[in-house]
């Protein structure tokens, strides 16, 4: 056998590999050097890359300290990479879950048991910020346009999951409507419950299976799973589809929101991106 | 003196000269490994008190039939678990500490791999020789291990054909397993990925077994603890810290 095996009894160095090893030393100490400066450079180029592309996620320097911010910059960097044009999974309609399944809410706001004696004829989903036409729809107005429909999963952050028919109108649609200026990076939406909010990135927002849903499994979109509009992100978990949408704010900063870490979900120790 | 002694055809001689018993990296990349594991572990039972029920397929909730079910309470109020009280709900931080951990895990344990190409780490000292994979090798090895026989001198510097089969399957198979499963479980990573979670029969299949491999990696972590124990936990620690082998006895 040429090669040393783990069979052979290992052997001493020879006596002359010490000063080979010290002139090694002193050559291993220049090449450690210029490699962390290389490795140091190189980081701060990701950095600016990745800030530049749109790779950091708001919430990375804010929760807990932001001792998360890496995994959370790796997840979401490495997702639109990725996964930045992928379509949700789609079911056949044998497999929605019957009955669907309706989440715990909070109590009900006035507001929004007024809105709901009146048949939420009078709900408006206003529209503002960084948009050429800052507008304000009516269920009606929104169903105006070509409906669509998916039938996708729901899936929460505690594991539960089921296939539901959602059917709306694309937020792509409504983005052109009212005209998104070229630099704006986020979209923001709100729930008519106080301090339900979230936010996603323009992929998000324009993404072909971004909906703000109406009507389910065929029918109106029950209270119960966020009628009478939600906006449903099927590429991410169940808590960025936010129920009981009255408003959108079109940005290119989170800063001014809340406390700036891009939604109500970080500020209650949740991760923003939650495609995982 | 390697003359005078019985070696193993699995163990190398004890060598006379210092000579490390783990590679620096190894050592490192073993107690990155060994917190990652904590904190996945310690984060995982968090996130899975929040629903503590397990399903095939692709859907399952609090509506539907269960494969199986822990019998814990849960933290969230809406799990029928039988019992009159929800525990603290612990997923915010279990989250983001279980997916930091995931990736600085998986990027050490590339690291591990590659070195481990570069260095013939899997081959020298995990693949078994040609010789352990006989019945001999194997009978005597389990059967020292059923005796709780302590290992001899020669096994502090390589390890026996039933710990080399050990380890790699839990590098080669549980570990990426777990990964593949984790994957799954990600809306947007099934996204572009479909066949991951199909070829595992559903989102909820991905999310059981996931839950069944990571009680293989804890059952494997207490045999492994279990049998630096018995092997002598001085050494075996130190090997694994400073690199130097020796039982206790002979370093004093």
């Amino acid at each position: 056998m040429s090669e040393p095996s783990r069979a052979e009894p290992l052997r001493a160095e020879p006596a002359h590999a010490e000063p080979a090893g010290r002139r090694l030393s002193r050559r291993k100490l220049i090449t450690t050097g210029l490699a962390a400066t290389a490795g140091v450079s190189a980081l701060g180029v990701a950095v600016e890359l990745a800030q530049k592309y749109g790779l950091i996620p708001p919430d990375h320097s804010g929760v807990y300290g932001g001792f998360y911010g890496l995994g959370e910059t790796l997840t979401y960097a490495s997702q639109r990479l990725l996964t930045r044009h992928s379509l949700a999974r789609e079911f056949s309609r044998s497999q929605i879950s019957k009955p669907p399944f309706p989440n715990e809410l909070a109590p009900l706001p006035e507001n929004f048991k007024r809105l709901q004696a009146g048949g939420f004829a009078d709900w408006r989903l206003s529209v503002n910020g960084m948009v050429a036409r800052p507008a304000s729809f009516s269920l009606d107005q929104l169903k105006s346009y070509p409906s669509r429909s998916q039938i996708t999963m729901v899936q929460c952050e505690e594991g539960w999951s089921y296939i539901a028919e959602w059917i709306g109108v694309p937020l792509s649609q409504v983005l052109q409507t009212v005209g998104v200026h070229p630099q704006a990076r986020y979209v923001v939406y709100f729930s008519i419950e106080p301090d339900w909010w979230e936010s996603i990135d323009m992929a998000d927002a324009f993404h072909p299976q971004t909906f703000l849903t109406y009507g389910m499994n065929g029918g109106e979109l029950p209270v119960g799973n966020g009628g009478p509009l939600r906006l449903r992100v099927p590429r991410q978990l169940g808590y960025k589809s936010v129920k009981f949408i009255t408003h959108l704010t079109v940005t290119d900063n989170l800063k001014g929101f809340g406390k700036g870490l891009g939604s109500a979900s970080p500020e209650a120790g949740y991760a923003w991106y939650a495609g995982i | 003196m390697g003359d005078s002694v019985y070696i193993p055809s699995a163990a190398s001689a004890v060598p006379t000269a210092v000579t490390s018993r783990h590679s620096a990296l190894v050592r490192v990349t073993h107690w990155i490994t060994t917190l990652c594991f904590f904190a996945l572990l310690v984060s995982g039972v968090e996130i899975v008190i929040s629903h503590p029920r397990f399903y095939w397929g692709e859907t399952g909730n609090n509506l539907t039939p269960t494969l199986f079910r822990i019998p814990i309470p849960a933290s969230r109020n809406l799990v029928p678990t039988g019992y009159g009280y929800v525990l603290p709900d612990q997923n915010g931080w279990s989250r983001y500490l279980h997916f930091e951990a995931a990736w600085i895990a998986v990027l050490t344990g590339l690291l591990y791999l590659i070195s481990g190409l570069f260095t013939g780490h899997f081959r020298k000292d995990l693949l078994p020789d040609g010789a352990d994979m006989s019945w001999r090798p194997f009978s005597t090895s389990i059967a020292s291990h059923l005796r709780f026989r302590k290992p001899n001198e020669a096994e502090a510097w390589s390890y026996n054909v039933l710990q080399r089969l050990a380890y790699l399957f839990v590098i080669f198979v549980l570990f990426p397993l777990v990964i593949w499963t984790g994957l799954a479980m990600s809306p947007a990573f099934v996204s572009a990925f479909p066949a991951t979670v199909n070829v595992l029969g559903g989102q909820q299949s991905a999310r059981t077994l996931h839950f069944f491999v990571s009680v293989a990696l804890v059952l494997f972590l207490l045999v492994h603890i279990v049998m630096v124990c018995l092997a002598g936990f001085k050494s075996r620690m130190r090997a694994m810290i400073t690199g130097r082998a020796g039982t206790d006895m002979e370093r004093k």
